[in-house]
């Protein structure tokens, strides 16, 4: 099962290696991880998304609590967030495609924002789960590159981390 | 006044009297500026043995114990003391020099990475980026290492740091704001323990290091004595409570005494303290799960439930823990489950019975210990010797067993010693201390007997010696059938001998006699003696 964790760490030199060493360690497999700073540009967000049982979600909670430049830490309720990622993608494209792919982009919903004689080059935020989406539609195709962030989440309403 | 002042001027602010260290180039300012200081130096043989030192220093002052050392093969040489550290939970501050900042990820001249080695084994560690956060710095350093869990903190810090002007601003408190460890038992959680023991007829308390780390020896008696509960301990809980106390049932695990283990397994309520139910101190966790509620008392939150599952959490120091619980007046439990362990542990003796070959080590232990003065420290290194100690020692009200549980590192027992030692001279004459090692340990560790004459520290070393790596013997006798593989010591050297080349006065015994005659040397003698034990290398460990 996968389980969102979100955790608020000083934005000091040498956190984000601190924390990638304890998964690293302790054998916890992450599925992604955002980084970026916050409205106090003393505190950064990590976004964490790691695929496991609930001893495993909690034993992450609790090691990533015990790291000192670690501030909170919260592991979401699937359905009291709201996700987000943004992806970029390069098609290799020919004439007589550009049209299907075109018509994909406009479908879900993405912008073209880039284009060349022989690539397209699509943004997308959604979802985690519509980028998959996007990206098994396109795969179809071929795709010269791409880049997607990682997951990104906030709580709904007022509550927060 | 410039960075390495500053250390040291902090240092001095935190109460430092001594740091037990190896210099080089890149801690060469801190050195220079030390030379002004009250602080003892300690020259240690091999950095490794500073960081041991600090630790036994550590568990006996209850307070940080402080290594310097130099950059690249100093600080990764200080590695293993670090990591040793940080499995037993013993406030250790260390400071390595490091290469100029402006040349920090060049490969340098003994350069290393210290801070990322040494990122799994501390609690938390600094990178010095400038002279002016020295003080805040080490202030933070010492609330890390000695609050909470304690463990090992690093301060890393270039040679331009050191040798930069800044001005000294000591605070006053460390503020951590990712930093606050929980003391007090959460209310809700105590009234639940409460109703736990109340409904429990077999309850069992295991005792493990953390108790020491809170100072609450006093306080555990207490409550198994109130409630009247019987006592297991972890390999690092050894001496919580005195060994002879009628409700002491033993050492639980791989290598402890079966009353233990029997009374863990017919327990229904178990309450760790302080205890993190390691993979040697539970034989068969499934075992307990099935019959037994645990209930977890423990600083550090990530500790409960890692290992076992847990029915009752209580997050918090456990002295304080405790005292919460008593505070509520439990009643006292009926004696028939006490009677019916005391009974068991009554059918199990120390073996105490003569060897054709060499001494019987398990009485030779338990003899020592019981000559020695209450008060004595005993550090045992890490191997068979280590079993005979934990399995055979009598302690009283007021005595220490120091060994490394956790990490299991050979050679640590003359460093620990030496820094005990100190620790015990600071707050009184001086506690008799001990030293236990094998004659492979020894060898990983016996440059320290210089140490030990140089600043004249009086350390006894008892070698037992049977001319094999005794553990991996026994392993390759039971498991390997008995193919035995570089586990013979020949062309080790006589540790007498070696001892007298530091000018340190010794004998070697080989018969239960002249066992209990060196015995009294050992004890009688004023200063550093070394004694040679020889043990039959088919001795088993249990």
């Amino acid at each position: 099962m996968k389980h969102t964790i979100a955790v608020l760490v000083e934005n000091k030199a040498g956190v984000l290696s601190r924390i990638s060493g304890l998964f690293a360690r302790r054998g916890f497999n992450i599925d992604s991880l955002a980084v970026g700073p916050t409205e106090d540009p003393l505190i950064s967000r990590i976004t964490i998304i790691v695929d496991g049982d609930d001893y495993m979600a909690e034993q992450v909670t609790k090691q990533l609590n015990k790291l000192i430049d670690v501030l909170k830490v919260r592991n979401l309720a699937e359905n009291e967030i709201t996700r987000r990622e943004l992806a970029l993608v390069k098609v290799n494209v020919d004439e007589s495609k550009r049209g299907e792919i075109v018509d994909i982009a406009k479908i879900m919903g993405c912008e073209i924002v880039d284009i060349s004689h022989t690539t397209l080059m699509i943004e997308f935020d959604d979802r985690p789960e519509r980028v998959d989406l996007l990206i098994d539609l396109l795969s179809k195709y071929s795709i010269a590159e791409m880049a997607r962030t990682g997951t990104i989440a906030l709580q709904k309403g007022q509550e927060s981390v | 006044m410039n960075g390495a002042q500053a250390i040291i001027r902090s240092l001095e602010r935190e109460g430092v009297s001594h740091i037990f260290g190896y210099p080089g180039a890149a801690i060469a300012p801190f050195y220079d500026r030390l030379s002004d200081s009250n602080i003892r130096h300690i020259l240690v043989r091999h950095e490794q043995h500073a960081g041991h030192a600090a630790g036994g220093y550590a568990r006996i002052a209850g307070s940080p114990g402080v290594c310097a050392v130099t950059s690249g093969p100093g600080a990764t040489n200080l590695l293993t003391a670090l990591a040793t550290a940080y499995m037993d939970s013993v406030p250790v501050v260390a400071i390595t020099g490091q290469v100029d900042s402006g040349l920090l990820g060049r490969d340098v001249f003994q350069e290393a990475d210290i801070t990322g080695a040494a990122e799994p084994f501390t609690k938390y560690s600094y990178l010095v980026k400038e002279a002016k956060d020295l003080p805040r710095i080490v202030k933070e350093a010492f609330h890390i290492a000695a609050t909470g869990r304690p463990g090992p903190v690093l301060i890393d810090v270039p040679f331009d740091i050191q040798m930069t002007e800044a001005k000294f601003d000591f605070p006053k408190d460390a503020v951590i704001r990712g930093y606050r460890p929980t003391i007090r038992g959460h209310a809700g959680q105590i009234k639940r323990v409460i109703r736990a023991l109340e409904q429990s007829e077999y309850p069992l308390i295991c005792a493990g290091g953390g108790v020491f780390a809170a100072k609450a020896q006093d306080t555990l008696r207490e409550f198994a004595e109130s409630i009247n509960i019987p006592v297991v301990s972890t390999l690092m809980g050894i001496g919580a409570i005195p060994t002879s106390h009628p409700l002491y049932m033993g050492q639980v695990g791989m290598h402890g005494k079966s009353t233990a283990n029997d009374a863990i397994s017919e327990a229904d309520i178990l309450i760790l303290i302080g205890a993190r139910v390691s993979d040697r101190a539970v034989l068969l966790p499934d075992k307990v799960k099935r019959r037994t509620k645990i209930i977890h008392i423990d600083i550090d939150p990530a500790e409960i439930g890692k290992n076992l599952d847990t029915f009752l959490p209580v997050v918090g120091d456990a002295k304080t823990v405790m005292e919460q619980v008593l505070s509520h007046s439990p009643a006292r439990k009926s004696d028939e489950w006490v009677e019916f362990l005391t009974e068991k542990k009554a059918s199990r003796r120390i073996d105490l019975s003569d060897r054709v070959n060499g001494v019987n080590p398990k009485r030779f232990v338990n003899e020592l210990s019981k000559a020695l003065p209450d008060d004595f420290i005993y550090c045992a290194d890490v191997g068979q010797n280590q079993l005979w100690s934990a399995g055979n020692i009598d302690i009283r009200t007021g005595g220490r067993f120091l060994t490394t549980g956790g990490m299991g590192t050979m050679g640590y027992a003359i460093a620990a010693a030496a820094g005990a030692r100190i620790a015990s001279r600071e707050m009184s004459d001086g506690r008799f201390t001990v030293a236990v090692c094998g004659d492979g340990a020894f060898q990983m560790s016996m440059m320290e007997l210089a140490t030990v004459v140089q600043h004249g520290i009086d350390v006894k070393v008892v070698v037992m010696v049977n001319g094999k790596l005794g553990l991996v013997r026994e392993i390759q006798t039971d498991s390997y059938g008995d193919r035995q593989t570089a586990v013979d010591l020949s062309g080790s050297p006589d540790p007498v001998a070696i001892a007298r080349a530091y000018g340190i006065a010794g004998d070697t015994v080989d018969t239960w006699e002249r066992a209990r005659d060196g015995m009294q040397k050992l004890i009688e003698r004023k200063g550093p003696y070394l004694l040679a034990v020889r043990v039959d290398e088919a001795e088993s460990s249990l």
